[in-house]
C-alpha cells in the first residue's frame, strides 16, 4: 500500500492562506490504513482548522468528506456536489488520489495534505516500512523474498557492501541491511546458490528512470462505441 | 472561567459524586462531561471543547492498570499527547489540556485538579475564544 | 600478457606490492596533490586517489591521477556508483585511460547521508561487481556495455575492495570470489586492527583458492590519536578497533609513535600470511608519514 505522512499543520495553514471555503477530502484506502488521510484524521484536521481559524481570525469554512478512493473516477465522482463553490479542496489522499480529484475538477484548486511517500507496509500497529522499489523488473526470486532496490539503500543487486556492520545498513542503526536479511532468508530456503552468480547491470527502463509509466490492459480497454453507450462515463 | 472535564463513569465519575456527597467544593464553571470510558474520547471532542470556548480542559480516568476496559486510559492518554500537541501548533497551549488519573475512592482528587487547572488559566489568560460562550 | 601497470608487475613478479593513499584537496588548485606525490614518490608501488569520500565533494580522482602521473607516479583510481551512471563511467575511464590511468578501483561509495549534502540524488545506477563487469569487457572485449566496438581499448588493472570486518562473515568470502569472476584482478581490504578475524577470513579464502586467482593487498591505517581510534571504533561503518588496541593508544606517552609502531607491526605480521600479496597504507590526512612507515617496515629501499 501507499504510506504517506500529514504535512504540518503551519505548512497547510500557509496554503489554505486567504482562501475561504474549504473542503477536505479523505479517502478510505491505503492513507485510511497509514493513520493520515482517512475520516478520523479529515476530522481532526477540520477540528484544528477550526481552532486555528477562530484563533487567527482566518474566516476559514471547513466542510469535511471521505471518499473509498480518491484515485478512481467512479468514486471521486461523488465529491462533485461538495466540491462546488469551494475555494480550495485539501486532499489527504496519496499524490495519485489528489491528482485525480484536480483532473476532475479543474477550476477549483487542489492542495496537497499528504506528502506521499513509499509503498509499504505495516510491520506492527503504528510502523509503516518501505517495502517495494516499483522497479518494474522484480527479482524477488533471486533474493529469497526482499526487494534490494527498495530496502538496501544503494540498491545493490550484489550486496552487501562493506559497510554493513552487526545486521544495519551504514546509514542508520535504525535499519537493516537488506543484504543481511537476504543472506539469512536463502539461508533458510536452502538457496544460498543464488549468491554465487554476480547479477548483471539491471534494466532501469520499466522504472521510473524509463519516465513516466504507461500500463495497458487491452482486454479491459472500451471500444469507442462501448464508451458512447456508456454515455461518456469512463 | 469555563472548565470542562471529561470523566470515565467508573473511577472519576464515583469520585466526583463521592466528593458531592462529602460537600467537597469545586469552582461552578467546572462542566463535567460523563463518558463510559476515558478510551472513547476523541482528539475531536477535545479540540471542540476548546473551539467552543473552554479556558482548559481535563480528562479523568481510572488509575493505570485498572482501566475496566484494560487499555482505555492508555489509549486516552495517547490521544491527549496528540491532542496537546496540535493546541501548541495552533496557538493556543497544549498546557490548557490534562489528563489525570482518579480513583474512586479518591474524592478529594476532585477539588485538587479543578484548582490545578484553574490556576493553570490564571497563569496563561483566558482562551481568547472565552467571548463565544 | 605483459602487465599492463607497474602494480601490475610487482605482483606478478611476486614481489611484496605497496600501495598507499592520497586524499584530493577541497580545491582548484592542485598545489596539495604535487605536494604529497613529491613526498611520497617511490615509497610505494601505486598511489589511490579517493573519489568524493564520504561523499563531499573533492577534486575528482582521475583529475589528481593525471596531476599524479606528472609528477611520475603511478595512481589508482578509485570509482565509486554513488555519483556517476554507467554512461559515465564508461566516459569517464575512457578519459581516464587516455590520460595514462591504469589501476581502477571499483567500489560501491559511502552512502550520500554521510557527507554535508545528504539532499542529493543518489544513482547507484550498477554497483561495484557490475561496475567491473563493465570495465572488464571495455578492456577484455574492446566494447562499451552498449555492445559499440571502442576504437581503442583501454588497458585497465581493475581492483576492487574486500571488507573482512562487515557482516555477515560467512558472506564475505563469497562476495569476493563474486567480484573475481566479475573481473577483479586485485583487492585492497579494510584497515585491519582485528588481526584474528583477518587471519580466519584469509583462511577461508585460501581454502576457495581466491588468494591464487586474485592478488590481496591487506589494508592498515596507522592511527594518530587515542581520539581517532574511537572515532574509527564507533563512527565508520565496517570497522572493528579491538579494546587492545584503544588502550596501547590510551596509554601511550606518544602516541603520534605509537600508532606508526603499531602500523609497522601490522605490516611485519601480514608478510607473513600466506596469500597476502602486498600492503596497502591509508594514512589519510597523515600522507607525509607513509615513507617513514615502510622504511621502517622493511618494505623500502
Amino acid at each position: 500500500m501507499i504510506i504517506g505522512e500529514q504535512k504540518s499543520l503551519s505548512e497547510i495553514a500557509a496554503m489554505l492562506e486567504g482562501q475561504r471555503k474549504i473542503l477536505i477530502a479523505g479517502c478510505r484506502s491505503c492513507v485510511a490504513i497509514c493513520l493520515v488521510g482517512g475520516e478520523k484524521e479529515v476530522a481532526v484536521l477540520a477540528e484544528s482548522l477550526r481552532l486555528l481559524s477562530s484563533l487567527k481570525g482566518k474566516g476559514w469554512e471547513v466542510e469535511e468528506v471521505t471518499v473509498e478512493r480518491q484515485c478512481e473516477k467512479e468514486w471521486a465522482t461523488e465529491l462533485g456536489a461538495r466540491v462546488q463553490g469551494k475555494d480550495a479542496v485539501l486532499s489527504l489522499a496519496c499524490g495519485v488520489g489528489a491528482q485525480t480529484i484536480q483532473s476532475m475538477y479543474p477550476a477549483v484548486r487542489v492542495l496537497p495534505g499528504l506528502n506521499t511517500s513509499n509503498m509499504g507496509a505495516p510491520e506492527e500497529a503504528g510502523v509503516f516500512l518501505e517495502r517495494c522499489g516499483g522497479c518494474g523488473d522484480c527479482v524477488l526470486h533471486l533474493t529469497g523474498g526482499i526487494c534490494p532496490i527498495a530496502r538496501c539503500a544503494k540498491s545493490l543487486l550484489n550486496g552487501p557492501c562493506g559497510g554493513s556492520q552487526g545486521g544495519r545498513c551504514e546509514i542508520s542503526p535504525e535499519t537493516p541491511c537488506a543484504w543481511e536479511e537476504i543472506h539469512r532468508s536463502l539461508e533458510r530456503l536452502g538457496r544460498l546458490d543464488l549468491l554465487e552468480e554476480p547479477i548483471p547491470p539491471k534494466n532501469w527502463l520499466p522504472a521510473r528512470d524509463g519516465g513516466p509509466r504507461r500500463i495497458v490492459r487491452k482486454e479491459a480497454v472500451l471500444t469507442d462505441e462501448q464508451k458512447r453507450a456508456k454515455g461518456g462515463r469512463a | 472561567m469555563r472548565i470542562v472535564g471529561f470523566c470515565c463513569e467508573r473511577g472519576p465519575e464515583q469520585a466526583i459524586d463521592l466528593a458531592g456527597e462529602k460537600g467537597l467544593r469545586y469552582p461552578a464553571d467546572l462542566v463535567f462531561i460523563k463518558v463510559p470510558c476515558a478510551g472513547r474520547i476523541d482528539i475531536v471532542h477535545l479540540l471542540q471543547a476548546f473551539r467552543e470556548g473552554a479556558d482548559a480542559v481535563l480528562v479523568l480516568g481510572c488509575l493505570e492498570g485498572n482501566c475496566h476496559h484494560v487499555y482505555g486510559n492508555l489509549e486516552a492518554r495517547k490521544k491527549v499527547d496528540r491532542a496537546k500537541l496540535i493546541l501548541d501548533e495552533v496557538g493556543l497551549g497544549g498546557y490548557r489540556l490534562e489528563m489525570f488519573h482518579v480513583a474512586s475512592n479518591q474524592p478529594f482528587r476532585i477539588p485538587e485538579l479543578a484548582l490545578e487547572m484553574a490556576s493553570r488559566v490564571e497563569r496563561v489568560g483566558p482562551s481568547p475564544l472565552a467571548v463565544r460562550r | 600478457m605483459s602487465p599492463r601497470s607497474d602494480l601490475e608487475r610487482t605482483l606478478l613478479e611476486r614481489r611484496f606490492a605497496v600501495t598507499a593513499e592520497i586524499g584530493p584537496p577541497k580545491s582548484a588548485s592542485a598545489e596539495s596533490v604535487r605536494r604529497h606525490a613529491r613526498e611520497m614518490k617511490g615509497c610505494a608501488d601505486a598511489f589511490n586517489l579517493t573519489d568524493n569520500q564520504t561523499a563531499m565533494s573533492r577534486m575528482s580522482s582521475i583529475a589528481c591521477a593525471a596531476v599524479l602521473i606528472q609528477e611520475g607516479l603511478e595512481p589508482v583510481v578509485q570509482m565509486t556508483c554513488r555519483d556517476r551512471n554507467r554512461i559515465a563511467m564508461q566516459s569517464d575511464i575512457l578519459g581516464a585511460s587516455a590520460l595514462g590511468v591504469r589501476n581502477v578501483l571499483c567500489i560501491s561509495g559511502d552512502h550520500q547521508s554521510f557527507g554535508n549534502m545528504k539532499e542529493s540524488k543518489n544513482v547507484y545506477d550498477v554497483d561495484s561487481v557490475q561496475e567491473l563487469m563493465i570495465l572488464r569487457r571495455m578492456r577484455d572485449e574492446g566494447k562499451l556495455w552498449s555492445g559499440d566496438e571502442l576504437e581503442v581499448a583501454p588497458e585497465l588493472f581493475l581492483g576492487a575492495a574486500a571488507n573482512p570486518f562487515a557482516d555477515p562473515f560467512e558472506y564475505r568470502v563469497t562476495r569476493l570470489a563474486k567480484k573475481v569472476k566479475a573481473g577483479a584482478d586485485f583487492v585492497q581490504t579494510q584497515s585491519i586492527y582485528d588481526m584474528e578475524r583477518f587471519e580466519r577470513w584469509m583462511a577461508l579464502v585460501r581454502a576457495r583458492g581466491l588468494h591464487k586467482r586474485v592478488h590481496i593487498l591487506a589494508g592498515v591505517m596507522p592511527l594518530k590519536s587515542h581520539k581517532v581510534a574511537l572515532f574509527m571504533k564507533n563512527k565508520v561503518a565496517g570497522m572493528i578497533v579491538p579494546d587492545a588496541v584503544i588502550d596501547r593508544m590510551k596509554n601511550s606517552q606518544d602516541p603520534k609513535e605509537e600508532g606508526v609502531r603499531l602500523c609497522v607491526e601490522q605490516i611485519e605480521h601480514l608478510r607473513d600470511i600466506e596469500g597476502v600479496q602486498g600492503v596497502h597504507i591509508m594514512a589519510m590526512a597523515w600522507e607525509e608519514k607513509v615513507p617513514e612507515i615502510v622504511k621502517r617496515a622493511g618494505l623500502r629501499p
